[in-house]
Formats: C-alpha cells, sequence, structure tokens
C-alpha cells in the first residue's frame, strides 16, 4: 500500500484539467495589469498602489487556487467515484492531504507569476521581504483550503460553482482585494479585521515593513483554520454513509 | 447449509433490516456466505439487492441486525483490503487514463495483483490510454471490474455488473469472472436475470420486498422457480386436452399461439408433435424471473406477496407483448 501513487495522481488529474488551471493563473494577472498599469504611482494603504494590488491579486488567485479541491470533492462525489473509494482501504485523510498538496500546487505559481507581474511594474522588495510575504499568503489559504472541502462534502456540483464563487468573491470584497478598502475604522473594520481574507491583503503591508502580521491576524487565521477544519471533518461524517 | 465454523468465517448477515421513510427496504435479511462461494442476489428491481450490498460494504448502516466480513464488521474488512466492490451507479474518477486508474485502485491494497495481468484479463487492455470520460457504456463497466479485482480483495461484491452491456460484452464478462472466481475468492452478485444467476453462480438468494423468499444451489432454485415454457402456433385447440399432456402443468391461449408451461419439457415436447402434428413455430424456452417469482411466492398469503405477485404479474404481462 502506497499513498505516494494516490498523491501522484490527484496531482495529474489536477494538471489535466487545464482550463481551470489556465484561467486560475491568468484572471489575477489580467486583473493586475488593468488596474494597476494606469496607477504606478499611487499610494494605497501606506503603501504603493502596484504593491498593494499586486498582494491583493495574489490573494486573489491563491484563494481560487485553495477551494478548488472542493470542486473536484463535490465532482468525484456527485459522479459516485467518492463511494467506490470509500470500500477501499484508501483512508479519507489520505485524500484529503493530497488535495491539500494540490491546492498549494496551483496557489504556488499562481502567487509567483503575480509578483513577477508586481516587478515588471516596478514593485521592489528584498529577497526576504519577498520569502515573508509568499509564505504569509500560502499560510494564510488554511482556512480556504478546509472551506473548499466543507462545500465539497455539503453541495452538488450545480450549487457548488456559484456557491464558491460567491464565497470568494465576498471574502475578497470585505479583505480588500478589489483595490479599495471597505472602511477604515468603526463596526465594519472590526468586522474585516475577523476576517482572513484581510489579514492575507494585508500581508503585502506587513512584509513591506519588515514584519510578520501581528497576533491577531494569526490568531484570526488560527481561528478560522480550526472552525473550518472541524466543519469539514463533520461534513466530511455526514456524507461517508447514507441513511 | 453451509459450514460456517471456518476461522475466516464468510459473510453473515443477521436480521439485517433497513428502512427509507416508509418503504421497508431490507427486512431482517438472514445469511450465510462461505468463504470462496459465489454466491447470486437474485431478485426484480426495488427487492433490496442494492441495499443488502451497500450494508455488506459499509456504505449503509443498517437500522437494526449485524454484517461480519471474515469476522470483523464492514468498514474493518474494507480497511484491511479484504473486500472489492462494483457499485451499480458512478461515473468514473475524472482526467485519468484506464491504465493510471486501475494502478490507482492496485496502490490502495496491501497484495494487489499485476495491474497488467488485470487489464488483460477484462479487456480493459485494449483502450488503457484512453481518458476515463471518453469509453462507451461497455468500456466503463469494465475498467469497473478491473477497479474492484486489481486489488486481489477476499470478497469480490458486483451489484448489477453487466447492467446496460450488449450480449456479447456480458459473456465476455463472465468469463473474466469465472476465471476469477476459481481462484477462491468469496463472490457475491446482485442481478435481475434468472440466466445469469444460473449459469455463474453455487448459490442463488432471491430476494423480493426485501426478504429472501428462497436460498438453494442454483438447479434447486431453477426447478422450483424457472418451469420451462414450450411455445407453438396451433390454432383451434381445445386447451383442455393440451393441459393433458403429460408433461403440461397449464396451457394457455393467445391468439393462435398456445403456451404450455410445464414440469418436464422435453415430455411435454415429444407428446405434443405426436399428437398435434400441426403444431409449428415452436419455442421451448427458460421461465422468466416474474414467473418465477409468481411460482415461488404462489401459496405466500401476506398482503406483500400479493403485492409482488401484482408487481411481477404486470412485468410478465409487459414483457409479452
Amino acid at each position: 500500500m502506497s499513498t505516494a501513487t494516490h498523491f501522484k495522481y490527484e496531482i495529474v488529474r489536477t494538471f489535466r484539467n487545464r482550463i481551470f488551471y489556465a484561467v486560475t493563473l491568468a484572471l489575477p494577472l489580467v486583473l493586475f495589469y488593468a488596474i494597476a498599469t494606469g496607477q504606478r504611482s499611487a499610494t494605497q494603504d501606506g503603501v504603493s498602489f502596484p504593491l498593494y494590488f499586486m498582494t491583493a491579486m495574489a490573494v486573489y488567485g491563491a484563494m481560487f487556487a485553495a477551494v478548488s479541491p472542493g470542486a473536484r470533492l463535490a465532482r468525484d462525489r456527485s459522479g459516485g467515484w467518492t463511494r467506490q473509494q470509500r470500500i477501499t482501504p484508501l483512508r479519507a485523510r489520505t485524500d484529503i492531504a493530497a488535495k491539500v498538496v494540490t491546492a498549494y500546487l496551483i496557489a504556488l505559481p499562481s502567487v509567483v507569476l503575480v509578483f513577477l507581474a508586481g516587478v515588471s511594474l516596478g514593485v521592489r522588495l528584498d529577497a526576504t521581504q519577498w520569502l515573508e510575504l509568499g509564505g504569509l499568503l500560502l499560510a494564510g489559504l488554511t482556512p480556504f483550503i478546509a472551506l473548499g472541502i466543507v462545500l465539497g462534502y455539503l453541495l452538488s456540483v450545480d450549487a457548488l460553482t456559484p456557491a464558491i464563487g460567491g464565497v470568494v468573491v465576498l471574502f475578497a470584497l470585505v479583505g480588500g482585494v478589489y483595490g479599495f478598502q471597505l472602511a477604515h475604522s468603526g463596526p465594519l473594520f472590526d468586522v474585516m479585521k475577523a476576517i482572513p481574507s484581510y489579514w492575507l491583503v494585508q500581508a503585502g503591508k506587513t512584509a513591506f515593513g519588515g514584519g510578520s502580521w501581528p497576533a491577531q491576524g494569526w490568531i484570526v487565521i488560527a481561528a478560522w483554520t480550526a472552525v473550518l477544519v472541524g466543519a469539514a471533518t463533520l461534513a466530511y461524517r455526514r456524507s461517508a454513509v447514507r441513511g | 447449509m453451509v459450514d460456517n465454523n471456518a476461522p475466516a468465517g464468510g459473510i453473515v448477515l443477521s436480521r439485517l433490516s433497513k428502512s427509507y421513510g416508509q418503504v421497508h427496504a431490507v427486512r431482517s435479511i438472514d445469511l450465510t456466505i462461505a468463504p470462496g462461494e459465489t454466491v447470486a442476489l437474485l431478485g426484480p428491481n426495488g427487492a433490496g439487492k442494492t441495499t443488502t450490498i451497500d450494508m455488506i460494504l459499509g456504505l449503509t448502516h443498517p437500522d437494526a441486525g449485524t454484517v461480519s466480513v471474515f469476522g470483523r464488521p464492514p468498514a474493518a474488512a474494507v480497511r484491511a483490503g479484504w473486500v472489492g466492490g462494483m457499485l451499480q451507479t458512478g461515473s468514473l474518477l475524472e482526467h485519468l487514463k484506464v491504465r493510471e486508474l486501475v494502478t490507482l485502485m492496485a496502490s490502495y491494497y496491501p497484495h494487489p495483483l499485476p495491474v497488467a495481468d488485470v487489464m488483460r484479463l477484462t479487456g480493459a487492455d485494449e483502450f488503457a490510454g484512453q481518458l476515463t470520460t471518453k469509453l462507451s457504456g461497455g468500456q466503463a463497466q469494465r475498467v469497473r471490474f478491473a477497479s474492484a479485482l486489481v486489488g486481489n480483495p477476499d470478497l469480490l461484491v458486483l451489484d448489477e455488473p453487466t447492467a446496460g452491456i450488449d450480449v456479447a460484452g456480458r459473456h465476455e464478462f463472465w468469463q473474466a469472472m469465472r476465471a476469477v472466481a476459481g481462484q477462491g475468492k468469496t463472490v457475491l452478485f446482485a442481478t435481475h436475470y434468472l440466466e445469469e444467476a444460473d449459469a455463474y453462480a453455487d448459490r442463488i438468494v432471491l430476494i423480493a420486498h426485501g426478504q429472501i423468499i428462497a436460498d438453494g444451489p442454483a438447479t434447486e432454485i431453477k426447478a422450483r422457480a424457472g418451469a420451462r415454457m414450450i411455445r407453438a402456433t396451433l390454432p383451434g385447440i381445445d386447451l383442455a386436452a393440451l393441459g393433458a399432456l403429460p408433461g403440461v402443468v397449464s396451457a394457455d391461449r393467445h391468439g393462435d399461439a398456445v403456451l404450455l408451461s410445464c414440469s418436464d419439457a422435453d415430455t411435454a415436447l415429444r407428446a405434443l408433435l405426436a399428437s398435434f402434428p400441426a403444431a409449428r413455430d415452436i419455442e421451448v424456452r427458460g421461465g422468466s424471473l416474474e414467473e418465477a417469482f409468481l411460482e415461488l411466492t404462489a401459496d405466500e398469503e401476506t398482503a406483500d406477496a400479493v403485492n409482488v405477485h401484482a408487481t411481477a404479474g404486470a412485468v410478465a404481462a409487459g414483457g409479452t407483448r
């Protein structure tokens, strides 16, 4: 018995879904150039607009990559393959682990491409800052991966596509991914600071300042991850057995 | 009955029940399958075959009763790699080629068979490089069979494995199946074809309305269930005279055709030709499953048996047009 084969083919399957992969890579790049090109010298939230928006678009692409295993899960489930898989010795956690790995394999090149686009529009960070920024983005993806898996277990394929799109857009909006923040103070700002995508977008600023998130950022990411992993476990149990 | 003192224990279902709302899918089934047996679960659609199989595989929890697979609960037997299954529904994993999928399935099991051997045996090697989403129904079914087999499980469970395959495909499937069953595996398959159950199982368990209504060697069940029928074109003949022929149980008329239900079709046919040389277009065939159900449930007087009767009768009537 070897779990390596399962990881290998899970990765093969991801990259054979070329349209999805191409769109996930291209969409943030297109948006980045379309919006940031004309605002190269503007500033936003205390940093240059290209740096802010580069981070935002890296978050955007990475969020789509992070929820994508959920979509694959829903398709496997609706096609009946999950039932077939369940009568083999494969453990659900191996399958989930493989899907998490594929999420990162899509997110990583997406983030790197957007960084390169940022450089082309004049974003300059030193090596440590790039690594910090990239590291924070990938670490902050965990709640979104778990969210995708929750939705993948709960929803049908038909319901999942709009649900995932809507959820990502909502997190993007509240987190400031679209290039503007909904609020800078007051109750709405407090809500924003409790949302993981806000901290992801802020990673550009914190890395530029040479640091990581404040404790609140880590707590928000960890809390969302814990709650959603719990929900994913429940959703798995619910879908595991009919009746 | 079967010897269930074997240490491995075989498959034991004990007072197994499952309802979905008002529908009693499975009602207190007791069944023991010895290691190495090939057993057919035979019944019409809605008889409870799939629900029973899902409970043996651990995909559905029983409301009451227990399942033991080689002495363990289904989930533990599955985790040990003792079980391979071919489910009735379900597409294959997408974005993989056939050989990759079978290799993937093999990787889940502790002692898999060589992928190339299984591909050849099931005929899946003819389209090994195709994507799983670009297969015909018959090809997909072969891949499903290869997937169930490649793990080299001790128990092979097949839920209507030939549904949707043409006659030639069916024949090939059962040939491959025979080769496998010969290796000492325990095989349980569900079907609604009496001929399949008769040809490929050591033992037939007849199930209707969630209950076992007959259980025994294939030949015995068939003898009880499958009275043979003779059909002939023979206008204007007195039915009573036909019914009195040796080996004939009853006679019916459909226009110019007569239909003789026989306890001994050989004797009946000889007598028919001797007494009525004008008989032509003669056909001898095994009784259908529906006729078998009518036969086997005829003496039951519960409301459910009457229901089975009515349903089976309707299907049989529809089928002869």
